[in-house]
């Protein structure tokens, strides 16, 4: 059992403050990550969890138990980072070892866990070798061992793959996913790469300048953001947002008059009176070229972006807001040429002037 | 016209020879001094200097007749050795809290530190000779290796200092999440990670206490007396004998020179330590 619950979690830095009050709660077995830019307290947060720097105010409970005063050493954490922080000069066997024979665990109890923790992470062959003989994906690996056989109550990560190259991450990615799955663990993932976040996660905390800006799974969050700044963050390419004020409104629709000339009519209720200021936001997904004069807004093609399977076509509106379409990857339009586009208004989505969205869902839920 | 080839064999034949100088320059003293132990007192003195003479052991006879060389060289060993080992103690402590628990201060209290180390030593010589007096210390070991321990402090602290800070501090961390106590941390990651680099800082510790001669002059006479003042005693009451002299200081430097020489490896270790990471 795992059961964490942060509560109004402060943290300063001569006078800086960094976290500013978050409350959260982390489940059994749950894969949450934290992910926003950086600076936004993601890293500081998982080291206020950690025990490595003290809190300023606020508590930290491990299954009902207050640990918010506990040493590091005695929380039943283990952490990677980024930098994997081996012993470089202890062998793997040792660095594996280390914590185990800290605690006086009899030796063949260690040599067990440790061969055990090996053989997951195929690290068998590896075991008598010091941490400067391995690859960068091999001494993530170990770091990622060190952690198992420890077999701590929570795993926490902080950003363990940004050291690597694009094609290990990926493949590390993919491991780490299936060590969740196979050791049923809990674990608590910092990242500022947004993909990590949507492919891992069962939970995704986006934290910016100090405040959690919202939590939820991760198709919760792509297709629900609770604000601009969630909606801007997460996503490849970004969600592009057009300005303008509400028009007129009914019980389940209302119009939109943008300010890149055009009307629009959403299937979404608000409460905000006409005239309001108001942004749109659309996936470039959700975006279509269609034949000229069939469209709802008239663009000019910047730069096109072609990936093989997909074209990101960069288009500038006539109030010169950028918005990012994807097509099919054996179009690109010229630069400069005039499109027309149609928007699936379904998938629009409506923020106020605070920046908060207005959606049907968090509505009814208010 | 030279082409870049030959620019380049040019330009590393001239550093070449230009490291061959200073080299030379700085062994020269050494080598001049170790061929003059050899030579009687009277080739000692010759113009133009002689470069091939017969080899002679008589400076060394008379200085083995003379003094108990070996109860000189057994107390340079011990107050150097204690002193380098007193300092360590606590050095390594100082430098760890400074350098992976940094504060407004740190930088401050590293450079007050430092600035001991520009007053001259006279300054305090009154003071000093009139504690150890009260306190009965003079012509003690253990003056010596107070005193020693004191004015190589901030030098060892700043070297320790360096070297820590080259150690990332998640190692540490890691550690610390491991279940280790601030002991274990130092015990068992810290130092064994910063074994090259202390290494050499207890050598130069070492040799800074084996070399110094103010301290040594003016607080011992005979008992706790080490390799300098026996080198001192060989320089003015009957005269200058600069073969006797040579000798004297070649048995002075001789133990220390073939420590360095030995630890040659773990110096160089120590000062291209940034390869850990």
């Amino acid at each position: 059992m795992a059961d964490l619950k942060v509560r109004n979690l402060k943290k300063a830095f001569e006078g800086f403050s960094i976290i500013k009050g978050i409350d959260l709660d982390i489940h059994d077995r749950e894969f949450v990550v934290f992910v926003g830019p950086s600076g936004c307290g993601k890293s500081t947060l998982l080291r206020l969890i950690a025990g490595l720097e003290d809190v300023s105010s606020g508590n930290i409970e491990l299954d009902g138990k207050d640990i918010t005063e506990v040493a590091p050493a005695k929380r039943d954490l283990a952490m990677v980072f980024q930098t994997y922080a081996l012993y470089p000069h202890m062998t793997v066997r040792k660095n594996l070892s280390f914590g185990l024979d800290l605690s006086g665990a009899p030796k063949q109890e260690v040599k067990d866990k440790v061969e055990n923790a090996a053989r997951i992470l195929e690290l068998d062959p590896l075991l008598e070798r010091k941490p400067k003989q391995l690859s960068g994906g091999q001494r993530q690996r170990v770091a990622i061992g060190r952690a198992i056989v420890r077999n701590p109550k929570i795993f926490l990560f902080d950003e363990p793959l940004s050291n690597l190259d694009a094609a290990l991450r990926v493949q590390m990615r993919l491991e780490l996913a299936r060590l969740h799955q196979d050791l049923q663990a809990t674990m608590i993932y910092v990242t500022h790469d947004q993909v990590e976040a949507m492919t891992l996660a069962t939970k995704v905390v986006v934290l910016n300048s100090g405040r959690v800006e919202q939590v939820g799974s991760p198709l919760e969050l792509y297709h629900h953001p609770a604000n601009l700044f969630v909606a801007g963050f997460l996503g490849t390419p970004t969600m592009g947002f057009l300005t303008g004020n509400l028009g007129q409104t009914a019980a389940n629709a209302c119009e939109v008059k943008l300010d890149a000339r055009a009307n629009i009519s959403l299937p979404l209720a608000t409460a905000l009176a006409p005239g309001s200021k108001v942004t749109l936001g659309i996936r470039p997904e959700h975006i279509n070229i269609v034949p000229a004069g069939e469209g709802l807004l008239s663009v000019t093609a910047d730069v096109s972006e072609r990936l093989g399977s997909d074209t990101y076509c960069h288009v500038r509106s006539q109030s010169g807001e950028m918005l990012t379409v994807r097509v099919r990857g054996d179009f690109a339009p010229k630069f400069g040429e005039t499109l027309d586009l149609s928007f699936d208004t379904a998938h629009c989505h409506l923020f106020d002037d605070s920046g908060k969205a207005i959606d049907k869902r968090i509505q009814s839920a208010a | 016209m030279l082409t870049l080839k030959q620019k380049r064999s040019l330009q590393s034949l001239l550093v070449g020879c230009a490291a061959w100088l200073i080299a030379g320059l700085i062994f020269f003293p050494i080598f001049w001094m170790v061929l003059t132990s050899f030579k009687t007192e009277l080739a000692a003195f010759a113009t133009p200097p002689q470069f091939i003479f017969t080899p002679t052991l008589e400076n060394y006879l008379h200085i083995n007749d003379r003094s108990d060389y070996f109860s000189y060289a057994w107390n340079s060993v011990l107050i150097s050795f204690a002193a380098t080992a007193l300092c360590m103690l606590v050095a390594v402590p100082a430098a760890y809290s400074m350098a992976f628990f940094e504060t407004k201060r740190t930088k401050g209290t590293l450079l007050w530190m430092l600035s001991t180390k520009m007053l001259p030593p006279v300054g305090v010589l009154m003071p000093i000779y009139l504690i150890c007096k009260s306190l009965g210390m003079l012509d003690s070991r253990l003056a010596l290796i107070v005193i020693y321990t004191l004015i190589n402090l901030p030098i060892v602290i700043w070297m320790v200092y360096t070297y820590f800070k080259d150690i990332p501090v998640d190692i540490l961390e890691a550690a610390r999440l491991d279940g280790a106590t601030t002991l274990q941390e130092i015990s068992r990651v810290l130092l064994p990670i910063a074994r090259g680099g202390l290494a050499s800082t207890m050598l130069l510790s070492l040799i800074l206490c084996w070399n110094e001669a103010f301290w040594s002059l003016n607080l011992t006479s005979s008992a706790a007396a080490p390799l300098t003042a026996l080198v001192a005693s060989y320089s003015s009451p009957e005269g200058l004998f600069w073969a006797k002299l040579s000798a004297v200081s070649t048995l002075a430097c001789a133990p220390i020179l073939i420590l360095g020489w030995i630890s040659q490896k773990q110096l160089v270790r120590g000062l291209s330590f940034g390869a850990v990471k």
